[in-house]
């Protein structure tokens, strides 16, 4: 039982990156918002491949459809690819320095931005303009590695591995 | 020990389901509604931090109205006094017009209007997807609030609820590129269809012909067709009237009445047609 209650760090992190999804931000800098909600779900999958799998990614994606007011399933689509990778590789990504980690985790935000934008053109909702869609992705890898050391620090303190 | 590598087809296995199980939900939320309860009851996890994201914005207000000072009070309500005299003022002639209305309205044998129900509700300090036009209310299924009502500020239409929650619900502005409402001209009695552009200052008038007599400044109200929105709540201003030789329609731009990005009051309105608030559901 209390080996269970250790892991409330995964679930506040959750709820954490959902509020930051929500938080109210001047127009122009909204584009911008990075995707919390992967970012922190990455960084578990990452850390604790067996506790934090493809199918948690999906919910923390379904939550995610009904913050943005998107359709049900379009996040956790994307979520549970990107989940699905990172947890096929993870043992390499691990170890990687942060700087090419940083690159790999650019390509999965890249890969699930996509996602969510073909499901967007697919039902007739395509922004117009393509570079500004993924500038959140860059924004997600600047802060990557804060919220990996942020997250490792809590992980350590819970002594969850 | 932990095994070194898990077993990589039951995850391979797991991520199909799921994305089966994705498309599947993708598939019944984009054609049809049966999806309005899942969504209320995963409304009602996030209602929690919803209400702590907006608190700061709450509180904010709060301390501005806490702390305002007895001048700026007096002035104030100096203020509100004078518009409530106009407003009365004006209230006697609507109140003498409306009575001619009805006897008109009997002379000519149609059935006169009745007035529409009204609920002030709240806009959450929350951001949504930045691609889309919506907005969240403090307002849901407790308060009758049914998915299709339409949303009013002071000004004029702001748009309506697509999705409802049990304390909150969502609703899609008139300047979301997939709304479209239709629309009169009061000038003329031209009808037309209003859709947004996805900028917060612009709507398009659509399927205008390039003939048609539409000027710049033009008050632009909603028609009642469709049945979804009450008559006669102005909409926009018509702005911008573009004529190309050689095509079926003129481009006309207005902008709305309704201070789209700035209130943070909307009133829910329960029009006649619609069965008061017990029950008022609809089909989208």
């Amino acid at each position: 039982m209390n080996e269970w209650l250790r892991y409330w760090v995964i679930p506040a992190s959750l709820c954490v990156a959902l509020m930051l999804t929500m938080l109210p931000l001047p127009s122009w800098s909204a584009v911008y918002r990075p995707d919390w909600v992967t970012l922190v779900a990455l960084y578990w999958v990452l850390a604790l491949p067996r506790a934090f799998g493809v199918g948690l990614c999906w919910c923390a994606g379904l939550l995610l459809d009904v913050t943005h007011g998107a359709l049900l399933g379009q996040h956790a689509l994307g979520l549970a690819l990107v989940g699905y990778l990172a947890l096929r590789f993870h043992q390499r990504i691990r170890v990687y320095p942060l700087v090419q980690q940083g690159a790999i985790i650019l390509v999965l935000l890249t890969l699930k931005h996509s996602v969510v934008l073909w499901i967007n053109g697919i039902t007739g909702q395509a922004p117009e303009n393509l570079l500004l869609y993924y500038a959140p992705a860059g924004v997600g890898v600047l802060l990557w590695p804060w919220i990996f050391i942020i997250l490792r620090d809590l992980r350590r303190r819970q002594k969850l591995r | 020990m932990q095994p070194l590598f898990q077993r990589s087809t039951a995850i391979t296995l797991r991520l199909v389901l799921l994305g089966a199980l994705s498309v599947a939900l993708l598939t019944l939320d984009h054609r049809f509604d049966h999806l309005e309860l899942v969504r209320a009851q995963l409304s009602r996890l996030l209602y929690p931090l919803q209400v702590l994201v907006d608190l700061p914005a709450r509180a904010g207000n709060w301390g501005a109205e806490y702390f305002t000072t007895h001048t700026e009070l007096v002035a104030d309500n100096r203020h509100l006094r004078e518009e409530r005299r106009l407003m009365q003022a004006q209230v006697q002639k609507l109140a003498a017009l409306e009575t001619e209305n009805a006897r008109l309205r009997n002379l000519l044998g149609s059935s006169s209007k009745v007035g529409s129900s009204v609920l002030v509700a709240e806009l959450l300090a929350v951001d949504l997807d930045p691609y889309r036009q919506q907005v969240i209310i403090n307002k849901g299924e407790n308060d009758k609030v049914y998915a299709g009502q339409p949303v009013i500020d002071a000004h004029g239409v702001m748009g309506q609820i697509i999705h409802t929650g049990p304390y909150t619900s969502t609703a899609l502005l008139i300047t979301d590129p997939s709304h479209a409402l239709p629309v009169q001209i009061n000038r003329t009695g031209l009808r037309t269809v209003v859709s947004g552009t996805g900028s917060p200052e612009r709507l398009s008038l659509l399927f205008i012909p390039t003939t048609a007599d539409v000027r710049e400044g033009d008050q632009v109200f909603t028609s009642g067709l469709g049945g979804r929105f009450p008559p006669d709540y102005p909409v926009g201003t018509v702005v911008s009237v573009q004529r190309t030789p050689g095509q079926a329609f003129a481009q006309v731009d207005a902008r709305p009445s309704a201070r789209i990005d700035r209130s943070r009051e909307v009133l829910l309105v329960w029009h006649s047609r619609q069965p008061p608030p017990q029950g008022g559901d609809e089909d989208e």
